[in-house]
Order: structure tokens, then sequence, then C-alpha cells
């Protein structure tokens, strides 16, 4: 059965392009099709610009007729989440705060993404402000999960998941601040990859934690997310976070085959992993093993701690980076407003959702004169600990396999208390913590039909390896060729 | 009772720099609203801030010429406020890690009389940070507007310890940062640009006590002299206040130069919770050795270091030297002519009185006058030679100063130059003087002194006045004492 072209990944619609037999225009008039087909069940898109991602593939398409195409992303249409600038287009974070703000201009991801050639089309949904794990604290309500449309599609980059697993997209650009690209990737069957903290450039990304935010791909195979890696790392002056790294070639990278040291950190296996996850992941365990690789247990003792440190530290950072969300110089602003207190109080009130609120109040209450010792300080030190876990288990191992959610897609509506929700992170939100990499690759389904991702856990800057791992097992099952049927 | 002040001055410096503190648009005064904006200026969503290595050179400078410890580690925080003027609605400042810490200030107080030197005296700073600074409200009938031209400007909080005690000293504390900060070349400080604004922190106590008063912060003080009024008003309040059995409350009163009265603005509120944190978009930035000693080359010597020089390599009067070394360019320009002229004395009058007078009232900067130190040095020389009389040399002055020509030329052209008489010539218009006046000579016998300006009156005639005025006088003298 030939593969819809939606459903195709990049290196093969490269190809076509190459050879001539598809054009930019066909490719991406497609996705405009399949979007429209499927889009209000799956309910990806805050917002897209049709015409203009047609302008975007008629000139790839022309650089390609004179023989100055751009590379393997030329012509392939790529959706960001909405929390990306790209000038000229909304940029909403899902919140209505921003409900009608065009962003003037671009990201450097965006500029790259452009500069490597791609149809950077769409707005993806995701949870207001990047906050949550489930895509339901979207202002502009929830994204479906294509595998099952009850079910939540993960988050907080739920949108670019969903949207990538509908075939409205052929890659996808999420961001992670505590597994907000690996646990929707999961959830919903395709790659997901969060860079080393610094690898890529947080310039134009609406800032959730600034220590913790990373943008990332999402794509249908490990090859594809190499070469949406490539375009999109490196040293940007524009961000004093990013780092001088040497940026690898990620794609020829994948070929490496060493007989890997694999960690199996013990913490990340008790009570709350659900068993259809845990048998798949023992699975995974087990293939590795084949394949002469050394595993491993190993212990990351804090562990128990980086659900509270990341709370502290996420929401504090949070709740000055959205101060400036003021209804003074854009975004949402309240009528009829006393003075200026009271304009900050009514627009923030009106334009915030209730878990963006409950943010920036706990973030305001840790940092607080009186408190910020006993929280901020505290945190930041156990944060280190943790950091410090990781690489100490890097002496023995090479790397870290887990599960990245402990439970498949759940209902949409079923997790309303938030702390229940926040448990949907333990397995990511460390990584986050100590700035490592880690991709979440599809593992198999559960008896019920629903993804699982297999969690690999980096060492800094060694994205290389953790992508030639994940191949080397993606290349061995077919998990990447099945489609939710919609 | 006697009552003494205590007084310490917080100071706020913009660096003069070509773009802003944490972005890459132009730094600048006098634009039209929001020109000099961007996406990072304006706290866009998703903008970040990205140091400026100027910025930080400069506060490091700043710091090694006021004899401070420079931070290891230049770090970042967050101080966390709402307010219009600030589109973050944080500033980015330095918390607990200052750039700077310690260092003085050396001023010099006003002598006994205006040709003497004062008392010098060093007062004690507590630190100096780096900062952005924040947009402007304008407030009109019904709506208020914000313009962030000025929003981002890297600004220098310098904080002095609680050491002065007159409004003098205040006064003196502020003249001698501004030219620190001239000198080396890190801010225009221009008070009326807002480059340079100063708070002061007041209180009295009874002579002899430790502890301090209650604290009283005057804002507003929109130049030095309105600096050293406003305080010495408020000293003269809180002293009446005391005097009269009142008491004091802690408040924050505004200034106005205009009256010389101050106003309650608010008395302390609440103390603000900014809920300082390390800024996590900014690394923090090690400053090694190399780097301070790069700095530390840039250093110029300080006025009271140059005027110390100034009296000591070239004998000029302190006069002279108090007006030359609060302008470094002056001070440059002084020193070259004295060097060309080796009459330093001669040259260092021609500059603070002839120089400054002309430039102005031609409203010139000494860089765009058309006078170089080898116009002065010729000048003197021309003089010392007894080429150009005093008279005429001040007109020579005036021309060569409005036009660049040399003075040789312009006494040439004007036929100013002194008449080279010779000792008999000289002579016999003194006798033809004296003969014509009988009454004036016998007048002068007499003891009647003036009536010697009646020779030299025809003497000058019959000269063209191009005669020596000091060699006529020396020869009636010795012609009127043998008669």
């Amino acid at each position: 059965m030939a593969v819809d072209l939606f459903f195709k990944s990049i290196a093969e619609l490269a190809a076509l392009l190459e050879a001539k037999t598809l054009s930019s225009t066909e490719l991406t008039s497609a996705l405009i099709a399949r979007k429209s087909a499927v889009e209000g069940r799956v309910k990806a898109f805050n917002s897209s610009d049709d015409a203009d991602a047609l302008a975007q593939a008629a000139a790839s398409d022309a650089r390609r007729a004179a023989g100055q195409a751009r590379g393997p992303l030329d012509g392939i249409p790529v959706g960001l989440k909405d929390v990306i600038s790209v000038s000229g287009q909304p940029l909403t974070a899902s919140s209505k705060m921003l409900a009608n703000f065009v962003s003037p201009y671009d990201a450097t991801v965006t500029v790259n993404l452009k500069r490597a050639g791609a149809v950077v089309w769409g707005r993806l949904n995701c949870d207001e402000f990047a906050m949550g794990s489930s895509t339901e604290n979207s202002a502009f309500g929830p994204t479906a999960n294509p595998w099952d449309l009850t079910r939540v599609p993960g988050g907080s980059s739920g949108g670019s998941a969903a949207a990538l697993a509908a075939g409205e997209v052929i890659a996808a650009l999420g961001s992670d601040t505590g597994g907000s690209i690996r646990q929707p990737a999961a959830l919903c069957g395709v790659v997901g990859l969060k860079p080393t903290y610094g690898l890529v450039s947080r310039y134009g990304l609406v800032a959730f934690a600034s220590s913790l935010d990373q943008i990332g791909p999402f794509a249908r195979t490990v090859e594809d997310a190499a070469l949406m890696l490539g375009a999109i790392a490196g040293h940007d002056p524009l961000d004093s976070t990013s780092f001088k790294a040497e940026i690898p070639d990620y794609r020829a990278g994948l070929k490496q085959r060493r007989p890997w040291r694999l960690g199996i950190p013990k913490e990340y296996f008790g009570a709350g992993l659900d068993p259809a996850v845990g048998a798949a992941v023992e699975k995974a365990i087990a293939f590795y093993k084949s394949q002469g690789c050394e595993i491993k247990e190993v212990s990351l003792p804090h562990t128990q701690y980086c659900l509270d440190t990341y709370y502290i530290i996420a929401t504090a950072e949070a709740s000055s980076n959205l101060a400036r969300f003021d209804g003074i110089r854009y975004g949402h602003r309240a009528k009829g407003a006393k003075d200026v207190v009271d304009l900050y109080a009514q627009s923030r009130a009106e334009g915030f959702g209730a878990e963006v609120k409950r943010r920036i109040i706990l973030g305001t209450y840790v940092l607080s004169s009186g408190y910020y010792d006993a929280y901020y300080l505290r945190a930041q030190k156990v944060r280190t600990l943790i950091r410090q876990d990781f690489l100490n288990a890097y002496r023995e191992v090479d790397a870290l396999l887990t599960p990245t959610s402990p439970m498949p897609a759940f209902k949409l509506g079923e997790k309303s208390d938030p702390l229940a929700l926040y448990l949907c992170d333990i397995y990511t939100i460390g990584v986050n913590l100590a700035g490592l990499p880690a991709l979440s690759v599809p593992c198999g389904f559960t008896p019920g039909g629903l993804p699982i991702g297999l969690q690999l856990i980096g060492q800094p800057f060694r994205e290389a390896d953790l992508l030639a791992m994940a191949h080397t097992y993606e290349q061995a099952h077919d998990w990447h060729t099945r489609h939710p049927q919609l | 009772m006697n009552y003494e002040a205590v007084i310490g001055l917080e100071v706020h410096v913009q660096i003069r720099t070509n773009s802003k503190v944490f972005s890459r648009v132009a730094a600048g005064y006098g634009q039209p609203e929001n020109t000099l904006t961007d996406p990072v200026i304006l706290a866009l969503p998703g903008a970040l801030p990205v140091m400026n290595k100027a910025a930080l050179d400069a506060i490091i400078k700043a710091g090694l010429l006021l004899g401070c410890d420079i931070a290891p580690i230049c770090k970042w925080d967050r101080k966390n406020y709402f307010y219009p003027d600030s589109p973050k609605n944080y500033q980015i400042s330095q918390y607990d890690q200052p750039m700077c810490l310690g260092g003085a200030v050396e001023i010099e107080l006003p002598g006994a009389a205006r040709n003497v030197m004062g008392e010098h005296k060093k007062i004690p700073l507590t630190r100096i940070h780096l900062e952005e600074d924040v947009g402007k409200l304008n407030h009109f009938a019904a709506d208020s507007l914000v313009d962030y031209n000025r929003a981002g400007t890297p600004l220098m909080e310098i904080v002095s310890e609680p050491a002065m005690h007159t409004a003098d000293e205040a006064f003196a504390y502020l003249t001698s940062l501004r030219a620190t900060m001239i000198y080396g070349g890190i801010s225009d400080c221009d008070m009326e640009k807002g480059q340079l604004r100063c708070d002061a922190n007041i209180s009295i106590r009874p002579v002899g006590q430790k502890e301090l008063g209650v604290k009283v912060e005057l804002k507003n003080l929109n130049s030095i002299s309105y600096v050293r009024d406003g305080i010495a008003h408020e000293i003269k309040r809180q002293t009446a206040v005391l005097e009269s059995g009142g008491t004091l409350v802690q408040e924050t009163r505004d200034y106005d130069g205009q009256t010389g009265l101050s106003q309650s603005l608010r008395s302390k509120e609440m103390a603000h919770d900014y809920r300082y944190f390390p800024d996590p978009d900014l690394m923090p930035v090690k400053v090694d050795e190399v780097w301070k000693a790069r700095l530390r080359g840039e250093c110029p010597e300080l006025p009271f270091a140059k005027q110390r020089r100034l009296i000591e390599s070239y004998a000029v009067p302190y006069t002279i030297t108090s007006v030359l070394v609060w302008d470094r360019a002056l001070a440059d320009f002084f020193e070259a002519a004295a060097k060309l002229s080796g009459k330093a004395q001669a040259v260092g009058n021609w500059i603070v009185n002839d120089l400054l007078r002309e430039l102005g009232a031609a409203k010139l900067t000494l860089a765009a006058a058309k006078v170089t130190p080898a116009h002065i040095a010729g000048l003197v020389a021309l003089i010392d030679a007894g080429t150009l009389l005093p008279n005429a040399a001040k007109e020579v002055f005036i021309e060569m100063f409005a036009t660049g020509e040399q003075p040789g030329a312009v006494m040439e052209r004007k036929g100013l130059k002194a008449v080279p008489v010779d000792t008999g010539e000289l002579e016999q218009w003194c006798r033809d003087a004296i003969a014509a006046n009988p009454k004036s000579l016998a007048d002068f016998k007499a003891g009647k002194e003036s009536a010697l300006n009646g020779f030299k009156g025809s003497v000058m005639k019959a000269a063209k006045g191009k005669a020596d005025p000091k060699r006529v006088d020396e020869t009636l003298r010795k012609l009127l004492a043998a008669m």
C-alpha cells in the first residue's frame, strides 16, 4: 500500500522533490487539503496562513528549478508551536492575553528554518504559555490525540505532536521546559527531541522558564529529527545562553553503531508506571541488550526532589517572565480601568487562564523577601545535586533509558487536579533541571492501541549519540510506519 | 543644641555607549518618541537581552578611577516591580554582587580666599553597580504616554557612604565625580539631558551622637547648584523642626530649585519587595586581570593629581590650575602651549582669561576654536620680545581667535607691531614733551605725581601710540630727575 504523501518523512519527500517528481507546491497543497479534512477533529492549529505557505512553496520550487535548492528541508512544510515568533504571523502562546498579537520579528529558529528553505506554516496549539501536560490549558480549546480523539495529545506542545501524527505537517517545532516535547511525542507516537540547554537559540521563544526552556523538533523518524536539529542548532549572538558548540552532521552520525553502555535509573521504574508502558520499555531494553549493549542499573538518588525543585524554579522564572504582559504596550488590555494598577490587575485577571495565574502566584511567593532562601536558593542547590546525579551516572554509562511518560494518553478532562497533571512529567523534568539532551522515540502500543514512548537521555551536547542509539532501535522496529486512522 | 548633618548621595550616571546595554539599538537623546526601540527594548514576547561589553568596560573603568575593588564576575539580577516606564516590569540590575565595591571620591572644599587651595578630603563610596535606565512617562490631560527611547540606556548607580556633613561637601563631591566621569570618557554628565541624576539622603543629629537621625530623601535635584541649595535648605528645615520641639518623619521630599522650597512626596511606605533573583537570560561574565589591566591603561590622570603636577612642574599659581584642571581638554591645551612657550604663567593667563572669555562670547567649545597652543605660545613670545605691547596684544588675540591667523601675521596686517624706538629718539620726544609743558613740570617738581601723565600723552602722540609705556615712563623719570 502506497503511503499517503502527508505521512511520508522529510527524507522520502526530499528525494521526491529532488527528483522533481513532486513540487513543494503540490506537497503544501496536499497538506492544506489534509488539514481541511481532519483539523475539525484534531484541532491542532491555532491559525494558519495558507496563502503565505503556498507563496513559500512556490519560492522553493523556483529555487529548485534554478538549481539553487538549499538541501533536504527545502520545500518541506514545518509547523511551529504558537510560542515561536514568525514575523508577520500571530503569536498567541494559546493565551487570551496575546489573542490578537502579531509578532514583528522572526525567532532565530524561524530564520534558520527559512534559510534551509522550509515552508514555515501554521501556528500550533499548546497549553497557555507552555504551562501544562495535556494542551487542555489552551485558551482556544484543547487539541485531540489523533490515535483516540477522546484523549489528550499530551503537552504542552500537543498541537505540534498531534498535527504531525495526523499528517497535517511533515515536521514541527515545539518547546520543552519540563517534558513538553518528549511527553506529547510519546503520547502521539512520533519522535521528539529536547536538545542540550544552549544548543538551540531561545531568541523569539515566548519565555516560560528561561533556564529550562529549549526548542526542539518533532519528526516522524529519527533521521528527520536529525535533519531538523541540524537546521536549527548553533550559536546565536542574540541569546546569551546559547553555546558555541560545534554542530556535527547529525544525519551522517546516525550510522554509528557501538556497544553503548545504557543505564536504567531504578527510580524511574517505580509506582505509578503503567504496566503496558513498563512492558514496552522492558522490551526495548532487551533489544539493546541483544545488540551487544551493556545494560546497567544506575541510581539518580535525588529524583524524588525533581518535581518540587522544578515547580519552584520554573514558576519563579515564569512570574518574572510573564510580568511584561501588562496591557500597556501590546496584548490584552481591560476596559474601564480606574488607574494604572487597576489596569494591570484587570488586564492580567482577564488575559491569563487559571494555570498561568496559579504558577505566577506560586513563583511570586517563592521569590518573596523572607522566602527566597528557603525556596528559590535551596531549589537551585538541589538542582545542582540533580545534575550531579546524572553526571555521576555518565561515568559508568553513555546514556540513560527510561519511559518518557508514566502513562499513555489519558482522557480529555480526566486529570482535573493540577497535581495529578504535574505527575505526568516525573520522567522528563530531571532532564531540564540538568540541562541535558533527551529524546522520545515510539516503542510500541498499549493493548488499546495508544502509542508508547521510550526516552533516551544523553550527555551534554552529545545529541549525535542519542540520535544514533534511537536510530538503531527505530530501524529494527516498524512503529514509525504506523499511522492513526482519521 | 548644635546639630550635625549626615549626607549620603546616590548618583545615577548614564554611560555613553553607541548602543543600549542589552540590545543593539542605538542609545541617544532628543530623538522622536519610541524610535530608539526594538523587540528587546519593548519587551516583546521572546526577546532576550545580550550584554553590551562597552558598558561593562565603562563601569570597570569608573571603578578603577575611583579606587574601587572590581568584582571578578559580573553578575546580573532582576529587580521586579510594575511600572509603565519599565517595559519588562523588571529591571536588569546588580543586587548582591555590584561591579565595584569601596573606593572614594577626592574633593576640595572652598579655600579661605579664591586664590587659596581649600582642604582636600576623600568621601568613601559604598558601591557602584550597573543597570538599565527606564523609559519616560509623559502626562497629558486625559492620558499618560510612554517614550521608551531612554529605556535600556546603560546606567551606573554610584552610592556614597553617609560621610558628608555640609552642602558644600556635597557640591564638591558632585563636581569631582562629574569631572572624573568626563575625564574617563565614561559619560558626558549633562544634567539637563538626565545623564547625571542625584538623590540625597539627609539626616541631622546632635553633635557627638553616634546614631543617625531620621533620614529624608531629597529628589529632583536637577543641577549641582540645586543639590547644594537643596541640601542646605533641608538641613535648615530639619534643624528648625527639632529646635521647635517637633519630630522628623522618614520621607521623600521634592526640591524645587526655582523657589528654593521642598515638599513631601511621600512618607516611607511599606518597603517594596523587589523579589531579586539572578537573571537566567544572562550568563555571568568573568572579568580577569588582563581585562582590568587593559582598562587601567586607558585611565587618565584625574583633576586633582593633574593640579598638583601642574603646580609643581610649571610653577603656575593655584588660581590658574583651579580653572584649567576641571576641563581635560583645556588642561591639555595649556600643557601643550606651556611646553611650546616655556612661559607657563603667561600662557596660563591668556588661556584662563582671554581664551575662555572669547570662547564663552562665541559660544564655542575648545575643540571648535581656531586658536591652537602654538597661537598662544607665539603671542607670548612676541610680547616677551617687546615686539607686541600689552594693549596691542589683546587686539591681536581677538583677531587671531576670530580668524585663526598666526599672531605675527595679525600684528603685521593690522600694523600693531611696536615701533622699535631708539633711545636717542625717545629721549628727544621726552625732552620735547617736558619743554612744551612747563606747568606740568612745575607740578611734578612740587610732588604732583599725576603730572607725569601729561608728558606721557605727548610722547605717545609723537610715537603714534607704538612706544613701550614702560620705557617712556623710565625715560621721563630719568630726565626729570636730572632737571
